[in-house]
């Protein structure tokens, strides 16, 4: 009887998720340490697509450090354009059109959607309900075709130039973006019924990876992964950059911290997007889409940082110029990469699918941490 | 607290830190011996409480190296920029923050990784983003891969 007690006794063993994981989405390879299903720890191994982007900077120009930019978090490529653009200008101390302003603040918002569109879509696919992910294409389709007829691109945009836009805005964008806002408010209580009140999808979510407030600020998890613990860190809020500044809006805060938390803060951030869209498609002021700069650009001799808050998180960029055309140092925080140390924590005593739904929605985009 | 606030706090901290008003920041310069007792003051004391490390990085001097943290307070809604100056090239190394906000741990390995700066006590200093095996340390300015990188 004691030898067969024995023979039952557990222990501990690791296994591999990833590199390639349909749930990762993109390549991270992650090393969970397990005790029956039970997570005792992971590991993640991160560096798969590391393309060294920081040390590409230092050779480029300005100009050509915003085409990199897009090729980070692919989902928030205007937002990340625009964080250099920002940052370029603060050095230059160029002042840009309000036009300019205005119009990246949409095109910002729209952004944001198609993200929290394809984040809703794969999110329910990877819990297993497939029709999610035809919705939140379907939707996110009109967005990537606005894009299209703005700036000729429907992932990486590169709209934004130091000093303010690339060409001025399509003739059609102000009634294809407003007739698109008209449908979504439609569409999104949609997206409620479907997954917010279901019973299985509820009961993945309610109190599975808990991050508490505390945490969240330490580790610095930022964006609605931060905002579903408390952690009130918007950027737009605090440091308002472009339109921020003359839109209402409010700053979603929850304090559960868990799965569900995440996922109402990004749904109800949909519709704060959609408020700031209509607040501004109507009063885009006139004048120019840019304010002349030189075309060899060298900033001044100092170190400029830029924050803005992009789909997953805040975004910095850390310039340390020398005065030449190339900076000297080039650092970009990117949201990914913090909200990903977190992810030990909330993941330790959940099981494996539970890891897959808490992945889900810190919403990885792994270019983003990879860098 | 105002930055003159901020500036008294580091001078009766660390009298040799050199303090530079930016224009978006206040600087501070600290040697790298001091850095975990400063910083843990900043974090600690009541007046200043600096909880939040939202960008930890290293630079590469052509005389020395740099850990630069950027710091702000959740509940004051202050900022700073403390720079650990370490004086030598030659196998640098500061003490980890680790211990004071849990973001330091990744951030740390990869300024490991990338700028080859060993920081003391970290509990898991391996490199994060390139293989195990990976010579040299590719952020640093006298690095080169002829094959792989265009120097123009």
């Amino acid at each position: 009887m004691e030898a067969a007690v024995k023979e039952l006794e557990s222990q501990e063993y690791f296994i591999n998720m990833g590199p390639q994981h349909p749930s990762t989405h993109g390549v991270l390879r992650l090393v969970l340490s397990l005790d029956g299903e039970i997570i005792r720890n992971v590991q993640p191994h991160i560096g798969y697509i590391h393309r060294s982007i920081e040390k590409m900077c230092e050779f480029d120009s300005y100009q050509q450090v915003i085409h990199l930019t897009d090729r980070m978090d692919y989902l928030s490529c205007n937002i990340l354009n625009e964080a250099v653009c920002l940052a370029v200008e603060l050095g230059l101390q160029v002042a840009v059109p309000e036009r300019v302003k205005v119009i990246r603040t949409i095109i910002d918002e729209l952004q944001r959607l198609s993200s929290h569109q394809l984040w809703w879509g794969v999110m329910g696919m990877d819990l297993g309900a497939i029709t999610t992910f035809l919705y939140g294409f379907r939707d996110r389709e009109l967005i990537t075709d606005i894009f299209e007829e703005t700036c000729g691109a429907r992932l990486t945009m590169n709209y934004n130039i130091p000093g303010g836009l690339m060409f001025d805005i399509h003739p059609n964008f102000q009634k294809r973006t407003s007739d698109f806002v008209e449908y979504f408010k439609k569409k999104l209580p949609e997206y409620d019924q479907l997954l917010s009140n279901n019973v299985i999808f509820l009961e993945r979510m309610r109190g599975i990876g808990k991050l508490s407030k505390e945490d969240a600020i330490s580790f610095g998890a930022t964006g609605p992964s931060g905002r579903a613990s408390g952690f009130s860190c918007d950027v737009r809020k605090h440091h308002p950059y472009s339109g921020y500044g003359q839109v209402k809006f409010k700053e979603i805060l929850r304090t559960e911290g868990d799965c569900l938390a995440r996922y109402r803060c990004r749904i109800d951030e949909m519709w704060e997007s959609l408020s700031i869209i209509e607040q501004l498609i109507d009063n885009i002021p006139a004048g120019e889409h840019k304010t002349p700069t030189k075309v060899v650009i060298k900033l001044p001799k100092g170190e400029f940082y830029q924050k803005v808050e992009t789909a997953r998180g805040e975004f910095g960029v850390y310039i340390i110029s020398e005065g030449q055309k190339s900076p000297y140092r080039l650092k970009f925080r990117s949201p990914g990469f913090s909200n990903l140390s977190a992810l030990n924590l909330m993941a330790q005593g959940c099981k494996i699918a539970d890891l897959v739904a808490i992945m889900s929605t810190l919403d990885f985009v792994i270019p983003d941490i990879d860098r | 607290m105002d930055n003159e606030g901020i500036k008294e706090f580091i001078l009766s901290r660390v009298p040799e830190a050199e303090i530079v008003s930016g224009p978006q920041f206040l600087h501070a310069t600290i040697p790298s011996e001091k850095i975990h007792s400063f910083l843990s003051d900043l974090k600690s004391s009541p007046s200043t409480s600096f909880d939040y490390l939202f960008c930890q990085t290293g630079v590469d001097w052509p005389q020395h190296m740099e850990v630069v943290y950027h710091l702000k307070s959740t509940t004051l809604s202050h900022l700073l920029v403390v720079k650990a100056k370490i004086n030598t090239r030659e196998n640098p190394t500061v003490d980890t923050v680790c211990d004071l906000w849990k973001t330091a741990e990744f951030h740390e390995r990869e300024i490991f990784d990338l700028y080859g700066i060993v920081f003391n006590n970290h509990p898991d200093l391996r490199r994060l983003l390139l293989t195990d095996d990976w010579v040299g340390y590719p952020m640093r300015k006298d690095y080169s891969d002829p094959i792989n990188m265009i120097a123009y």
